[in-house]
C-alpha cells in the first residue's frame, strides 16, 4: 500500500517556482479555482488556542464558526475505494485528498490511501487529546446485520460517505484540525503514518491512565454542575428518540422496497390483458406504463432513502454512543479532581493531627527525640500538602478547560445536529413531493390521451371535463 | 360410426330444453303490462339497505342472515317531481342466486348479469373475509344493486315476468319462480354442460369467445391478485409513517429551536399515515368492477357452452337420421351395405320373413319423420340460438369496453387524486422542515 504525496516541488501552480517558504505564494494562489484566497488568520490556527485564562464564551464562539465557512482553508475528500489482496488478508483503502493553505502543511496538496484501522487511530488520538471535545463518529467498524458483506458496493459507498464526512467534520472544527495526528493523518505515507502511530504515550502510561480513568468511574462525581446533568438527560431522551427515528426509518425502507417489488408486477398484468383485448387493449397498455414509470419513481424513492436519510440517522444513533462517552470523561475528570481534593483533606487533617499522642509515642519508640520527629513529620506533610496543592490546580486547570470546551462544542454540535438533521428530512420531504409530481403527470397524460380518444369517438356518456382537472392540479398549498 | 352414434344420444336429454323464438314472444305478453311497453324501463331500482335476521336455514339451525331492501319507483312519477313512496321488499342472496339461475336457464343465449361474490377473495389483510364484516355487506349491497340494474337495462331480460315479480312481490315470487318448471330444465341443462363431448364441426366464432372467456377470467384473476397484494404493501408504508408523528412529538419537547418545526412536521405525517384508508376504500370500488368482468366471463363461456351442447344435439339428431336412413334402404334393396350385428345374424341364421321386413320398414318410416322433424327443430333452435347469442354477445362487448375503459379512467383518476394527496402532505412537512 503507497501514499501518494504531490510532489511539493512541484506545487499547485506549476508555473511559478517554488521557494523554500510557500506561504508568500500561497497568496498569489488565486488564479487557482481551487483554492479560496483569504487572509490568515493566526488565532483559528493556532493549536494553543484553548486555555482556561481565555474567556470562552459559548457564543462567541459561534459567531466565530460562522465566519469559519467563508474562510474555509482546509478541504478534504474521500473517494476512490479500491481492494487490496494481500498474503493476510484483504481490505478497502480510500483515497483522501487534501487541499490546503495551512502553513503547517508542507505542501497545498496530499493524497494518500488510508484504511478503516487509520480513520480508527485517529479517531481515538483526537479524543485522547481532548476529552471533551465531540468527535463525529466513524461508521460502524464490524456490520452484524443482515447479509451485508464487507465488500458489497453499497455498503463501501455508505462507509466512504460516513469517513467523508467523519474527516471533514474535523477539518470544520477550529480545534480538532490543528491536530498534530490530523495532519500526519491527511499528509503523511503509509509507512510514516505507521512508524508515528507506534509513538506517543508508552503502554505503561497508558495503563495507568485506564486505571485512573476506572478508579475515577467508582467513585463517581459529587457535585455535578446543573448545565451538565441538563445534558445528561438531554443526551438520554435524545438517544432514544434518535434510536426510533433510525428504527422507523429502516421500516419505512424495508416496506418500501416490498411495495416496489408487487408493483414491479402489475404492469406486467395489465399487458398480458391488453393482449386479448382489442378496444381495450390500447388504454390497457397505457395503464401498464404509466405504472411501469411509477415504478421507476419508486425506486428513485427507495434509493433516496438508503443513500441519504437512513445514514443520516443513523449516524446520530452512533453520535449518542460519543455524547455519553464524552460526558462520562468530563465527569471522571471533576472525580479526578475531587478525589484529589479528598486526598489534600486527608492531609491536612494528618498534619494537623499531628499534636495528637500517637505520633509522638511512634517517634519515641523508634528512638528518634520526639520533638524532632514530629517536625521532621511535619515537614514531610507539607512538602506533600504543597506537591498536593500543585497537582490540584492542574486538575483544576485540566477540568476547567474540559468544561469550557465541552460547553462551546456542546453548541456547536448542537447546531451541526439540527443542520444535518434538517437537511435529511427535507431532502427525503422534497424527494417525495418529486415523486408525486412525477405520478401525477404521468397519469394526467394518460387521462388526456384517452379524453381526446372519447371526444373523438361518439360518446355514449357524459365524459368529465377535461378542464377540471386541470383547474385541479395546482395543489393546495396551505 | 353408425352403430355407435345411438348410444351417446341416451345419455344427452335432446328434449326441449330450451325456449323457443315462439315461447320468448308469449313471455312478453305474460308480464303484467298495461300498455304493453316495459314497464322495467321506466322504473327507478335500488337497493337501498341492508339488515340481519335470524331465521331457520334448511337444516333446521337457527342462523344469522344478511337481507337486503329493494326499492322501486315509477320514473316518470319522480321526473315530475312528486316524491312517491316508493315499493319495497327484503330479499337475501339465496334469492338473488335464485333468480339468477332462473334466468341461466330461461335465456340460455343471454350473457346473464353476475352477482357480487359469495365470499369474500382477493382480500388484502385489512378487510376481513367474513361475510357479516359491515364493509363487506355494504360492497355487496352495492353489487345486487349492479346486478339489479343490469338486468333491467337488458332488452330481454328486463321483460321478465318473474323478475318483475322479484322486484314487486315479496312473498310468494318462489311459487311463481318454480312454476315455470325451470328447475328441470336446469338439471338437464346442468347434466349436459358437464357431460363431455366433442362438437365434430365446431362455430369457429364461439370457439374464439370460449377462448377469451377463459382468458379473461385468467388475466382478470391474476390483476385483482396482483393489486390485493400492492394495496397490502401501500397500506405498511403510510401507515409506519404515523410513527415519525409520534416520536417527532416527543423528541420536540427536549428541543428549543428545533421544537415547533418537529411537532408540525409530525401532525402532517399522522395526516398522511391516515388518508390511506380513504385511498384503499376507494380503490376497493375500482377492484369490484374488476371483479365483475371476472365473473361475466363465466357468464360468457356458459353462453359458449350451451351453444356448443346445441350444436352436439343437432349434430347427434343429424347422424342419426341419416343412419336410419340409410338402414331403411337398405332394408328395401335387401343389400346390406355396412356391417351390422343384426346383418350378421340374418346370415348366420336365416333371412327374415317379408312380413318382418314390413314391419321393421314402417318403423323405420315413423323414425325418419320423428328424426327429420327433430332435425329441423334443432337446427332452427341453433340458428336461432347462434342468431339471438350472437347479438347479446355484440351488446356485451360493447357493454365491455365501456365500463372497462371507464374503469381504467377512474383508476387513473384515483391516482391523480392520491399524487395530489401526496404532494399537499410532503410539501407541507417540507415547510415544517425548513423552519427547523
Amino acid at each position: 500500500m503507497s501514499g501518494i504525496v504531490v510532489n511539493p516541488a512541484v506545487s499547485c501552480t506549476p508555473a511559478q517556482e517554488i521557494t523554500a517558504d510557500l506561504s508568500g505564494q500561497m497568496l498569489e494562489l488565486d488564479e487557482d479555482d481551487d483554492l479560496e484566497v483569504f487572509s490568515k488568520d493566526t488565532t483559528l490556527t493556532d493549536g494553543s488556542l484553548f486555555n482556561a485564562s481565555m474567556p470562552t464564551s459559548p457564543a462567541s464562539m459561534i459567531n466565530q464558526f460562522e465566519e469559519d465557512a467563508d474562510d474555509k482553508d482546509i478541504f478534504v475528500t474521500v473517494d476512490n475505494p479500491e481492494s487490496h489482496v494481500t498474503a493476510i488478508e484483504t481490505f478497502i483503502t480510500y483515497r483522501v485528498l487534501t487541499k490546503t493553505t495551512r502553513s503547517e502543511f508542507d505542501s497545498c496538496e496530499y493524497e494518500v490511501r488510508r484504511r478503516y484501522q487509520d480513520f480508527f487511530w485517529l479517531k481515538g488520538k483526537l479524543e485522547e487529546a481532548h476529552p471533551t471535545i465531540i468527535v463525529h463518529p466513524l461508521p460502524e467498524k464490524f456490520v452484524m446485520k443482515g447479509m451485508v458483506e464487507r465488500f458489497n458496493e453499497d455498503f463501501i459507498e455508505t462507509r466512504r460517505r460516513a469517513l467523508h464526512k467523519f474527516l471533514n467534520r474535523i477539518a470544520d472544527h477550529p480545534i480538532l484540525s490543528c491536530s498534530d495526528d490530523f495532519k500526519i493523518f491527511l499528509s503523511a505515507q503509509a509507512w510514516e503514518l505507521t512508524s508515528h502511530k507506534k509513538q506517543g504515550p508508552g503502554f505503561l502510561s497508558r495503563m495507568g491512565d485506564t486505571v485512573r480513568a476506572v478508579a475515577a468511574t467508582v467513585r463517581g462525581v459529587r457535585n455535578r454542575p446543573e448545565e451538565f446533568t441538563a445534558m445528561q438527560e438531554y443526551v438520554d431522551t435524545f438517544s432514544q428518540k434518535i434510536t426510533s427515528l433510525d428504527k422507523v426509518t429502516q421500516r419505512i425502507l424495508k416496506e418500501q422496497k416490498e411495495y416496489l417489488e408487487e408493483l414491479k408486477e402489475c404492469g406486467p398484468a395489465y399487458t398480458l390483458w391488453s393482449g386479448s383485448e382489442e378496444e381495450l387493449a390500447e388504454p390497457l397498455k397505457g395503464v401498464a406504463s404509466c405504472i411501469e414509470r411509477c415504478c421507476r419513481e419508486t425506486e428513485g424513492q427507495v434509493d433516496q432513502l438508503s443513500d441519504s436519510l437512513v445514514p443520516g440517522l443513523h449516524e446520530y444513533v452512533l453520535c449518542t454512543e460519543t455524547l455519553k462517552a464524552v460526558l462520562k470523561r468530563r465527569d471522571n475528570i471533576q472525580a479526578e479532581f475531587e478525589a484529589k481534593n479528598d486526598t489534600l483533606a486527608n492531609k491536612k487533617t494528618d498534619r494537623d493531627a499531628d499534636s495528637k499522642d500517637l505520633g509522638f509515642v511512634l517517634g519515641s519508640f523508634l528512638g528518634k527525640n520526639p520533638e524532632e520527629a514530629k517536625r521532621q513529620r511535619q515537614q514531610r506533610l507539607d512538602l506533600e500538602i504543597e506537591e498536593l496543592k500543585e497537582e490540584i490546580d492542574k486538575l483544576e486547570n485540566k477540568m476547567e478547560c474540559a468544561n469550557n470546551a465541552l460547553k462551546v462544542d456542546w453548541a456547536r454540535w448542537q447546531k451541526n445536529m439540527r443542520g444535518d438533521i434538517k437537511a435529511a428530512f427535507l431532502s427525503t420531504a422534497e424527494r417525495n413531493v418529486d415523486y408525486y409530481e412525477k405520478c401525477l403527470a404521468v397519469w394526467e397524460s394518460f387521462l388526456l390521451s384517452q379524453r381526446s380518444d372519447l371526444s373523438a369517438e361518439s360518446s355514449r356518456e357524459q365524459p368529465l371535463d377535461p378542464q377540471e382537472t386541470t383547474k385541479d392540479a395546482s395543489p393546495q398549498a396551505t | 360410426m353408425a352403430g355407435t352414434a345411438s348410444e351417446e344420444i341416451t345419455t344427452v336429454d335432446s328434449g326441449d330444453t330450451d325456449l323457443t323464438a315462439a315461447e320468448l314472444e308469449s313471455n312478453e305478453t305474460n308480464t303484467m303490462v298495461e300498455e304493453g311497453t316495459n314497464p322495467l324501463r321506466k322504473m327507478e331500482i335500488s337497493v337501498a339497505e341492508a339488515d340481519k335476521r335470524m331465521g331457520k336455514n334448511s337444516v333446521n339451525i337457527q342462523e344469522t342472515y344478511t337481507v337486503y331492501l329493494i326499492e322501486t319507483r315509477p320514473i316518470d312519477a319522480v321526473a315530475e317531481g312528486q316524491n312517491p313512496a316508493p315499493d319495497a321488499l327484503w330479499r337475501r342472496y339465496s334469492e338473488f342466486e335464485l333468480l339468477r339461475n332462473y334466468l341461466l336457464v330461461t335465456y340460455p343465449f343471454v350473457v346473464v348479469p353476475p352477482l357480487p361474490e359469495k365470499r369474500a377473495e382477493f382480500v388484502w389483510h385489512k378487510l376481513s373475509a367474513d361475510n357479516m364484516d359491515p364493509d363487506f355487506v355494504e360492497r355487496r349491497r352495492v353489487g345486487l344493486e349492479n346486478f339489479l340494474l343490469r338486468v333491467a337495462s337488458h332488452s330481454i331480460l328486463s321483460n321478465d315476468k318473474v323478475f318483475y315479480h322479484f322486484l314487486k312481490e315479496e312473498n310468494g315470487w318462489k311459487e311463481v319462480v318454480f312454476e315455470t318448471g325451470f328447475q328441470a330444465k336446469a338439471d338437464s341443462r346442468l347434466k349436459g354442460l358437464n357431460a363431455a363431448f366433442r362438437v365434430k364441426t365446431p362455430d369457429k366464432r364461439f370457439t374464439e369467445l370460449k377462448l377469451y372467456s377463459d382468458e379473461l377470467q385468467s388475466v382478470s384473476s391474476q390483476l385483482l391478485r396482483v393489486r390485493a397484494r400492492v394495496a397490502d404493501r401501500l397500506y405498511g408504508v403510510y401507515k409506519v409513517h404515523g410513527n415519525y408523528g409520534r416520536v417527532f412529538s416527543e423528541w420536540s419537547a427536549i428541543e428549543r429551536e428545533m421544537g415547533d418545526g418537529l411537532q408540525s412536521a409530525g401532525h402532517h405525517m399522522d395526516a398522511y399515515a391516515s388518508s390511506i384508508d380513504d385511498i384503499l376504500e376507494e380503490e376497493e370500488h375500482y377492484a369490484d368492477q374488476l371483479k365483475e368482468y371476472l365473473f361475466y366471463a363465466e357468464a360468457l363461456r356458459a353462453v359458449c357452452r350451451k351453444h356448443e351442447l346445441l350444436q352436439y344435439e343437432l349434430e347427434t339428431a343429424t347422424l342419426d337420421l341419416a343412419f336410419k336412413k340409410q338402414q331403411r334402404e337398405e332394408l328395401a334393396t335387401g343389400t346390406v351395405r355396412t356391417f351390422s350385428f343384426k346383418g350378421m345374424t340374418t346370415k348366420l341364421f336365416g333371412q327374415e320373413t317379408q312380413e318382418q321386413r314390413e314391419v321393421k320398414l314402417q318403423v323405420l318410416e315413423e323414425q325418419i319423420v320423428e328424426g327429420e322433424e327433430l332435425v329441423k327443430d334443432k337446427t332452427v333452435e341453433c340458428e336461432e340460438f347462434v342468431k339471438n347469442a350472437w347479438v347479446d354477445m355484440e351488446r356485451f362487448k360493447e357493454q365491455k369496453d365501456r365500463d372497462l375503459k371507464e374503469a381504467l379512467i377512474n383508476y387513473a383518476i384515483m391516482q391523480i387524486s392520491v399524487c395530489k394527496k401526496g404532494i399537499q402532505v410532503w410539501a407541507n412537512a417540507k415547510e415544517c422542515f425548513s423552519k427547523m
